[in-house]
């Protein structure tokens, strides 16, 4: 394996060898994570370290910017040719890190692999194929008309199609995916980004260097090697900002806030996150969640605020739907509706004034404060004589329960892969059915197939007004219905020395585009 | 001397079948291995594919026959994170935490000695007392409240501001209450040397070394009151016994008695405590490598345990187990060359 890579490495730097090294690119930024990258095959696992990963050493067609449009990347234009056809036309001169030009050969060798992910596989599903025109002009066909085509094209990272192709020594596909086990795409990594993969010891560190090579010349990055560390201890990885053995450290865990805000020499940046966390209530487990009276009540002695100001100390935003600002579903008339007297009231005329008994789940490592979270949304149940039996367990236990759906209540985090509200209903609140995937979590068993069907129709409307306006319905009904009980979505935050900008390369989405990182 | 090693080596196999078929009994409980490897968006019938891929869907019976086949062969099966045998993985990892083990060691040594015999000596003078106090102290701190007090005086740096600053004695001491910090806080620096195999060592280089100095602190202020106290105990008890009496009444001198008559006996105990000790401690150094975010075995393991990833669990499971049972057996050896009246089993009186 070793071998592999450094002959990789070696080759690389061969092919590079006649061009001279970009002037500016001189520093170097040693970062911490909380993890590093499970993979080198970006295909392999859909995950927030293997995007970060996939923005480091590869490029997307498309990619978000800070206000949630669209920016060229490796597509340097796009149209409609109709309903169900987008065209591409692709960069020219863009190099792989093995020399290899990119063409569309290598977007079409993407694209199949994508189709083959398990994990990328259902975002790609609406799409029928790609049709190569020539070396740089390419469709995508949709087999409906699809509003969401270019935020699925933030997904398209071209792959060294050569690279990637034959066999290795050991007569193994070089393309294929592996999800557990040794691929050789696994270990091994050619793309278009402004870094290439210098060594790497899972687990441990990892080493970037610029790509001489990079095809955009006019990224102000000027970092020519990054030196990745998983620190996954909250104490440690601000400990090793705050003692200058680090330079740019996520996530910043909430309690330490204040202590980098007091730091002279560091700087914090925090935004308002899209994950939304939610409590869902099972209606086969219990009766009185049929009642959307009863689902009212607890809407109503949820307290958003508290929650969000007590325990996640300021570092979430309330919430009283899904989407968060800026997505097209997000209703800005929907706030949240703390009140207790109310919520006494509807139980009353539910008929549960005595209340009843239920049990709660949630992890208590995958969010921040999830546990808490879960403790004070039981206390504040007992005020509408709701009690509650809690159940906290670690995320590796915690999901096969939450897949089994064995608690009444149960807590989830979702983050839309697609940056768009309609992925928060299809996997949260459509009625649950076996084998499409809708409604997968979907711990509530709640099921309206009017507000399904208004999805359903939103997700093949290409005019943005008539398709915003319908997710804000869905929202709308959502809410009256109290089908589930949003919390917050959790803010996001970074910090860094101060002579490391990391502000202009930050975003909701949590992929700081490192090629582009100033380091005075 | 071979019936005794026979007698351990028959020992260990047990040892390592009851860990094993323990591990393979609580993997249910310890979670789903897919949740890791699989995105959240995932289908249910993509994951029962890879379910029965990794053959997770047999039953417990059939999944630790086919486990225990192949561990006889001497492979314990791939880690599901890292794609690669288990022992593989141990064994890149089993180097840092060797060397975090062998630092608190050597401080261990080099302190325990010295003060638990000098406050058996001098069991009334003030800085034994005050070794003693501070002993009491340190036992009772965990590890990694330690460890955050470290890194924050000796890493990042403290600021202390509580004397007037107009003053030139409050100046002073503010100025030597503070600290710059600048010590490395995780991790094993870049500067490693290659010995041989996977073993990377950080204790020829300045930078290596740098990072070893908290880590290895930290580890050993759990262990070093007890041997203090050990060393301390155990000398005192010597210094009563008949032939300490009867050399002093000869005359011999008193650093004669001290360091070679009491402190051999003294040590006895200590050699069996100090080997078992560093079994424990390279079991349990997982809350100071998680602290430091020390690459060795303790941290991997807890990971492997957020992960659910079974197999390299249970391979760490039996790797501990085995380095118990060889420490043990080391522990005997040295025992028998220390007091030649202990018998290893099988040798005839």
């Amino acid at each position: 394996m070793k071998k592999l890579l450094a002959a990789f490495i070696g080759s690389l730097a061969l092919a590079s060898a006649p061009v001279a090294l970009s002037a500016e690119a001189t520093k170097e930024l040693k970062m911490a994570y909380d993890a590093d990258p499970v993979t080198l095959d970006i295909h392999e696992q859909l995950s927030g370290g293997i995007l970060q990963l996939s923005h480091m050493s590869f490029d997307p067609l498309v990619r978000w910017t800070k206000d949630l449009d669209f920016e060229p990347r490796l597509a340097e234009s796009w149209e409609r040719v109709d309903e169900n056809t987008m065209r591409f036309k692709l960069r020219e001169g863009v190099k792989f890190h093995s020399g290899n030009e990119l063409t569309t050969k290598d977007v079409k060798f993407t694209y199949d692999r994508l189709k083959e992910s398990q994990d990328f596989k259902a975002i790609f599903k609406p799409f029928s194929g790609i049709n190569i025109i020539d070396d740089y002009t390419f469709e995508l066909v949709t087999s409906e008309p699809f509003p969401l085509l270019l935020n699925t094209a933030t997904y398209i990272f071209p792959l060294d199609s050569e690279f990637y192709s034959g066999e290795t020594e050991d007569g193994k596909m070089k393309g294929a995916i592996l999800k557990h086990g040794n691929s050789f795409a696994s270990g091994n990594l050619s793309g278009t980004g402004p870094y290439k993969v210098t060594s790497r010891q899972q687990g441990v560190r990892m080493e970037f260097e610029r790509f001489a090579n990079y095809w955009d010349e006019e990224s102000p990055g000027n970092v020519k090697k990054i030196v990745l560390t998983p620190i996954k201890e909250n104490n440690t990885r601000v400990s090793a900002l705050l003692s200058g053995g680090v330079d740019f450290i996520a996530p910043v865990p909430p309690t330490d806030l204040d202590r980098i805000k007091r730091d002279k020499n560091s700087e914090l940046v925090t935004m308002s996150g899209t994950r939304i966390i939610l409590f869902h209530m099972n209606q086969d487990r219990v009766e009185a969640f049929k009642n959307p009276k009863v689902r009212q009540a607890v809407a109503y002695a949820i307290n958003q605020e508290g929650i969000a100001a007590k325990i996640m100390k300021g570092f979430a935003t309330p919430a009283a739907q899904l989407s968060p600002a800026g997505y097209q579903g997000y209703n800005e008339s929907l706030k949240p509706r703390y009140d207790v007297k109310k919520a006494q009231q509807l139980m009353k005329e539910a008929g549960y004034e005595d209340g009843f008994t239920i049990t709660m789940m949630a992890p208590n490592n995958r969010y921040v404060n999830d546990d808490k979270i879960a403790q004070a949304a039981a206390a504040m149940l007992a005020r509408i004589n709701i009690k509650v039996d809690l159940k906290t367990l670690p995320k590796a236990q915690y999901w096969p329960e939450f897949d089994n759906r064995s608690g009444d209540m149960m807590l989830i985090g979702w983050h839309a892969d697609t940056e768009d509200s309609a992925n928060f209903y299809e996997f949260l609140t459509f009625c649950t059915e076996a084998g499409s995937g809708a409604g997968q979590y979907n711990a509530g068993n709640y099921c309206n197939p009017e507000i399904d069907a208004l999805v359903a129709k939103a997700n093949v409307e290409t005019d943005i007004a008539k398709r915003t306006a319908m997710l804000q319905e869905v929202e709308q009904r959502l809410y009256d219905d109290a089908a589930f009980i949003p919390l917050h979505w959790q803010d996001l935050a970074w910090a860094s020395k101060k002579n490391v900008k990391i502000e202009p390369i930050l975003n909701v989405m949590n992929f700081p585009y490192l090629g582009d990182l100033v380091v005075e | 001397m071979l019936a005794f090693l026979v007698q351990r080596i028959s020992q260990a196999v047990l040892v390592m079948f009851v860990i094993s078929v323990i591990a393979f009994a609580i993997q249910d409980g310890l979670g789903d291995p897919l949740q890791e490897m699989v995105g959240m968006s995932v289908s249910m019938e993509e994951r029962e594919a890879l379910r029965e891929e990794l053959g997770l869907n047999d039953s417990m019976v059939v999944q630790y026959l086919r486990f225990a086949g192949k561990a006889i062969q001497g492979d314990l099966g791939n880690s599901y994170f890292y794609g690669k045998p288990t022992l593989t993985v141990i064994a890149e990892h089993l180097p840092a935490t060797l060397e975090l083990v062998i630092g608190a060691s050597l401080i261990i040594m080099l302190l325990s000695v010295p003060i638990g015999v000098y406050a058996a000596i001098r069991p009334q003078a003030w800085l034994a007392k005050f070794f003693m106090g501070v002993s009491t102290v340190g036992i009772s701190i965990p590890v990694f409240l330690t460890a955050i007090v470290l890194i924050q005086i000796y890493s990042i740096g403290i600021t202390v501001e509580w004397f007037p600053v107009d003053s030139g004695w409050g100046q002073w001491l503010n100025g030597a209450l503070s600290t710059d910090g600048g010590m490395p806080s995780y991790g094993r620096g870049d500067d490693l040397k290659h010995l041989f195999g996977t073993w990377n060592s950080g204790f020829f280089s300045e930078l290596g070394l740098m990072h070893l100095v908290l880590p290895c602190v930290s580890l050993a202020s759990i262990m070093l009151p007890l041997f203090i106290r050990l060393i301390r105990a155990e000398m005192m008890e010597v210094l009563q016994s008949d032939y300490i009496r009867y050399a002093r009444a000869k005359g011999l001198s008193s650093a004669r008695i001290n360091f070679l008559h009491a402190l051999k006996n003294t040590m006895l105990p200590v050699i069996t405590v100090g080997g078992v000790q560093v079994g424990v401690m390279v079991a349990y150094t997982i809350l100071t490598e998680t602290v430091f975010q020390w690459p060795g075995v303790g941290l991997m393991f807890l990971e492997a345990i957020t992960r659910s990833d079974i197999p390299l669990i249970v391979a760490y499971l039996m790797v501990v187990g085995l380095i118990f049972v060889i420490t043990n057996t080391l522990v005997d050896l040295v025992y028998g060359l220390v007091n030649p009246t202990v018998k290893l089993t099988g040798k005839k009186a």
